[in-house]
């Protein structure tokens, strides 16, 4: 630690922010993720040691991963340029302040905020602008609940320094180590922000908790970690919404999320999340269920050029549960890989899968999904079921559903359709008076179905009119 | 008072070389009658009939089809119409806006749209009739049309059911409409909270055919072997509800069929023959009976001769 550094420490904020864009600058000229830069991030976040050796740890492990090059039908990362990473940083989080107002904020999200619909108050929210505080009263009171019942809800970097003990425990080593793969230890070097949940035993959070406000107004960037603990017998549904574009210079999203949910607890964890065009999006979610644990995973997955995105449930406990529903959307130009994993090591454990994906425009959408039932595992079942709707002959699907079958008491199940849109379905509802395009919103509306009756009404209306948004192509 | 006029129509499947099928067909058909448009399979009976409600897969490649609209049938448009306004040549519009100018086509294999509740759809459509028929007849001021639709966003109601303020048919006058058409058709509520035809029997999805002609209230309804796969029951429900159509909405029919089965329950004023891709002969219901106990050769050969 440098004493330029602890000087500043006791300096004003005004200070510091200057401080950090004077650093900002130099690391531009920076190339390659070095290990200075993620002792700085650790540093500016003021934590304890041992993240730090963490930090360094998966910046290690970073550099001795190759990049992911050789999975069939692997969508094409060559433009990810390591090099170009970490420059992107700092300017991150110079913009956790947000934009001043609605006016500088880009024009797309604007544009996409008025066609979503979102009141003023709630766009300057979403957006980071301003009104911050309107979101925080509306945090806060929920707050003052949850805390009665020793549930924690905070943003991960406060989690660090405050349940210390927690974090250190749980936090990338048994869910999602950085050796799991390139990215989780990309994530594991330069995380920041992010939220953490913990639920103490047998309580039940009825409300879903929802890190929706705070995705960008706190800066959640393009790192961002999310911890959530269920203690024995809890119950919690976790959102995370983003439905609006995150803008961003960056154009690589590296999350993580680590859910452990104890014996029989039950944990959904939805998110509605659209990325913009130009952002590769790979991250890493994992579960780990105890005995007679439940995990749920709702996702819809929208925007990016490439996303390459496995949620992931190790069913640990005997009778443990997984249910994973998915939803991708591709336009021209995007490639969208995303699928499932589960691990069936206990006996009686059951798992179902169901993923619905969109194509148009030339774009591509991939099921990729593993199913592992382990040796002893008996009296297992799971059932996968993945749909494709394609709108031209441009556009591509793929599924590639694996199944590591390794005990023979199971029952297992998979299914998977690929359909064009069907001119006689448009055809019929056309001539019930709608148009053309009214005609296909409709029909994919019903086809996401599923997905959006799972989803509290708000974000089920914004995945709905994203859908819409995105079919009239005018999404930038 | 509308009238369907179909004039020397000549259509083929719509891809290089494909085969002729409409080869001059006329017939007229006004609000309040009952066609029966009868004759054996591949005579080009459906041909038409998805002809005229503007199915892409056909080329017209000569002929009309023209609607005349009287005064009364657009008493609900809000614009000052001239006289030339009530006359539209059909193959001009899109298939959605024939439908929203009145014409119905009934289909004898409707497609299952998963996902779409029975409720929804209906709703959508009638404000999406609504809203044709509003831009057919009266050219707006584009700029006001755009401030419009975005003020039609909002939040309130389920994404089943689209934004409460999205088009013309409130949640409740909707629903008292649709309560009074299912009873008449003898239909469940439950029925509106299925996805559209999916998982419907066949005659459910007959029936959910004259429900929805019964909701947007065509000028015209062409309806294609709704007859098909109904047993007595459900024959004598759509029957009825073909009948309330003409004698509650003034309707007209163009009941496309192979049997006098229905005939009997839906007395037809008019019935013609259709043989390879032409209308042969017309006459009144005691043509019908003919057709039932001799066939059609003698029409083939009665054609065969005038020819």
């Amino acid at each position: 630690m440098s004493s330029q550094q602890d000087d500043l420490k006791e300096t004003d904020t005004e200070a510091r922010f200057e401080f950090k864009k004077e650093e900002n600058s130099a690391f531009k000229s920076e190339k390659g993720l070095t290990e200075e830069t993620v002792r700085v991030i650790s540093e500016d976040k003021d934590e304890p040691e041992w993240m730090l050796e963490r930090r360094l740890r998966a910046l290690e492990q970073f550099q001795e991963m190759p990049m992911p090059t050789d999975w069939p039908g692997q969508p094409d990362l060559s433009e990810v340029d390591i090099n170009e990473i970490v420059p992107y940083i700092r300017p991150d989080i110079d913009k956790r302040g947000g934009a001043d107002s609605w006016e500088d904020l880009p024009e797309e999200i604007q544009d996409t905020f008025d066609k979503l619909g979102i009141p003023e108050a709630e766009k300057n929210a979403l957006s980071g602008v301003g009104a911050q505080y309107e979101s925080e009263i509306v945090y806060q009171n929920m707050q003052e609940r949850w805390e009665e019942k020793g549930v924690i809800f905070c943003d991960m970097d406060k989690a660090v320094q405050e349940h210390e003990e927690i974090v250190r425990e749980h936090f990338m080593t048994k869910c999602v180590p950085p050796s799991d793969n390139k990215f989780a230890a990309l994530h594991g070097a330069i995380w920041s922000g992010g939220s953490f949940v913990y639920v103490p035993e047998n309580t039940t959070v009825e409300m879903p908790i929802q890190a929706y406000f705070r995705m960008n107004s706190e800066g959640m960037g393009q790192f961002e970690h999310t911890l959530i603990i269920a203690e024995e017998g809890s119950e919690v549904h976790y959102i995370e919404g983003c439905s609006a574009p995150k803008y961003s210079a960056f154009n690589l999203h590296s999350g993580g999320v680590e859910v452990f949910v104890g014996e029989d607890a039950h944990v959904q964890y939805s998110t509605v999340q659209n990325w913009s065009k130009n952002t590769y999006n790979l991250n890493t979610k994992r579960a780990i269920a105890e005995k007679g644990g439940r995990m749920e995973w709702i996702s819809g997955s929208m925007g990016s050029k490439a996303t390459m995105l496995y949620p992931s449930t190790i069913l640990k406990g005997r009778g443990a549960s997984d249910n994973h529903i998915t939803i991708a959307f591709a336009g021209e130009g995007q490639d969208i890989d995303t699928g499932a994993k589960v691990y069936h090591n206990a006996p009686d454990t059951k798992s179902t899968v169901e993923s619905k994906s969109i194509a148009k425009d030339g774009g591509r959408t991939n099921y990729r999904g593993l199913v592992h039932i382990a040796d002893g595992a008996e009296n297992s079942s799971t059932a996968v079921e993945c749909d494709a709707l394609m709108f031209d002959n441009e556009s591509t699907s793929d599924t590639m559903p694996y199944m590591e079958i390794n005990e023979s008491k199971v029952d297992v199940a998979h299914e998977a359709t690929v359909g064009k849109i069907g001119d006689e379905d448009i055809f019929y509802l056309q001539s019930r008076g709608l148009d053309d395009d009214d005609a296909k919103q409709m029909i994919v509306s019903g086809f996401i179905e599923p997905i959006t009756e799972e989803l509290p009404i708000e974000y089920a209306v914004e995945l709905n009119r994203l859908v819409e948004l995105e079919m009239e192509g005018s999404l930038g | 008072m509308a009238t369907l006029e179909i004039n020397d129509l000549h259509a083929r499947v719509a891809e290089e070389g494909g085969e002729r099928i409409l080869l001059g067909v006329d017939l007229t058909v006004e609000s309040g009658d009952i066609h029966a448009l009868m004759g054996p399979n591949g005579s080009g009976k459906s041909t038409l009939a998805k002809v005229i409600a503007g199915h892409p897969a056909y080329e017209v490649t000569d002929g009309s089809i023209s609607l005349h609209l009287s005064e009364a049938d657009v008493a609900d448009v809000d614009a000052e119409l001239d006289d030339e306004d009530y006359h539209w040549e059909l193959l001009e519009l899109e298939p959605n806006e024939r439908a929203a100018l009145g014409i119905f086509l009934g289909f004898q294999y409707p497609a299952e749209i998963e996902g779409v509740t029975m409720t929804n759809f209906l709703r959508q459509a009638l404000n999406a009739k609504a809203d044709e028929r509003e831009e057919l007849f009266e050219e707006e001021d584009e700029d006001e049309e755009e401030a419009e639709a975005d003020d039609d966003e909002g939040y309130e109601t389920s994404p089943m059911e689209g934004p409460a303020d999205d088009g013309e048919i409130g949640v409740a006058e909707f629903q008292e409409i649709l309560s009074e058409k299912m009873e008449l058709l003898d239909m469940d509520e439950k029925f509106m909270q299925r996805y559209l035809n999916a998982g419907f029997s066949g005659g459910e999805k007959k029936q959910n055919e004259v429900l929805q002609a019964a909701m947007l209230e065509p000028s015209v309804a062409v309806l294609d072997e709704i007859d098909s796969g109904l047993d007595i029951d459900r024959l004598k429900d759509v029957s009825k509800g073909i009948n309330a159509l003409r004698d509650e909405q003034g309707t007209g029919i163009l009941q496309i069929t192979h049997y006098q089965r229905i005939l009997d329950y839906v007395e037809p004023d008019h019935v013609h023959v259709m043989l390879d891709g032409e209308v042969v002969k017309s006459g009144g219901a005691e043509l019908a009976e003919k057709l039932e106990d001799e066939g059609y050769d003698w029409v083939r050969e009665d054609a065969f001769e005038a020819a």
